[in-house]
């Protein structure tokens, strides 16, 4: 009768001590990002690290935004 | 280094929601979560005035500061982004945020809140670049592309600016200079500045 109930125990004990072996995913410092380190938008294989043909396509892009330097408007609208 | 904000002319907006639609539609954001929303004031009365709202990527963001897990960073633009993965929704940011740009998607039963979602400026996350782990949780990302937020881009009326703090506040500027009127705009005097001028880029020069 003793037997089977110190087996139990052990068992209890052992699954018990499984928990204290599992490693914290993350260690937090305060203040600082935690996360994935993300790369630069022109680190990839649209531009293949080219950051000055990223530049110049953002760059147009923004000045595409502005009407009045598309071409010579007959009426100034805003 | 381009600064990218965005810029909001509510003499412009004709509340149309194109930018809300053109956001929903570019990321497949889920039911119930506004990236990005039109705000009026004094609606229905003679002269109301609207406004496009989302994150606005501050230079001093307050989420970042009140995140208890750091998962907020900035990258050489200035674009505010976060690592879902490290997010635990517990809406601290949403609390801290001016301007109610932190959303959270229902995640279970019982109204459980998920992991927080914003705008990300069209920057997607900390994933690889146009990765399916990237597109489905932060949405494409267009910057990579070489384009500027859907939002922005798709305004009929250029009411809403995304994009060089520097290009489209001269463009702004321009605008107040024609039409008399408009330099009241919030953070006007603070947050934006003449452009510099630039150097001609050299043909072959590395960056």
């Amino acid at each position: 009768m003793r037997r089977p109930l110190s087996l139990m125990v052990a068992a209890a004990l052992a699954l018990g001590a499984a928990g204290c072996g599992e490693q914290a995913v993350t260690v937090y410092k305060q203040g600082q990002y935690q996360g994935k380190p993300d790369k630069q938008p022109w680190d990839n294989a649209a531009f293949k690290g080219d950051k000055l043909a990223w530049e110049q396509a953002i760059k147009a892009r923004n000045e595409r935004q502005d009407e009045t330097s598309r071409g010579t408007p007959t009426v100034a609208a805003n | 280094m381009a600064r990218m904000k965005f810029l909001a002319d509510a003499e412009r907006c004709i509340e149309c929601n194109g930018c809300v639609t053109a956001c929903k539609q570019e990321h497949e954001i889920p039911w119930g979560v506004n990236r990005r929303r039109v705000v009026t004031l004094n609606d229905g009365v003679p002269g109301e005035k609207s406004i496009s709202v989302a994150c606005m990527h501050c230079s001093d963001a307050p989420c970042m500061a009140v995140c208890p897990v750091d998962c907020f960073y900035k990258t050489t633009e200035g674009v505010v982004l976060h690592d879902k993965d490290l997010c635990i929704g517990c809406g601290y940011c949403f609390y801290a945020c001016p301007f109610g740009a932190p959303q959270f998607p229902q995640d279970g039963a019982f109204g459980l809140r998920g992991k927080m979602d914003k705008c990300t400026f069209c920057a997607g996350g900390p994933e690889t670049d146009h990765s399916a782990a990237e597109y489905k949780k932060y949405g494409r990302n267009r910057l990579a592309e070489g384009k500027l937020p859907a939002c922005a881009e798709m305004c009929a009326t250029k009411a809403l600016l995304g994009g060089d703090s520097d290009v489209i506040s001269d463009i702004y500027r321009n605008r107040v200079l024609r039409r008399g009127k408009g330099s009241e705009i919030w953070g006007w005097g603070t947050a934006y500045g003449k452009p510099e001028p630039r150097p001609a880029a050299k043909p072959g020069a590395k960056s």
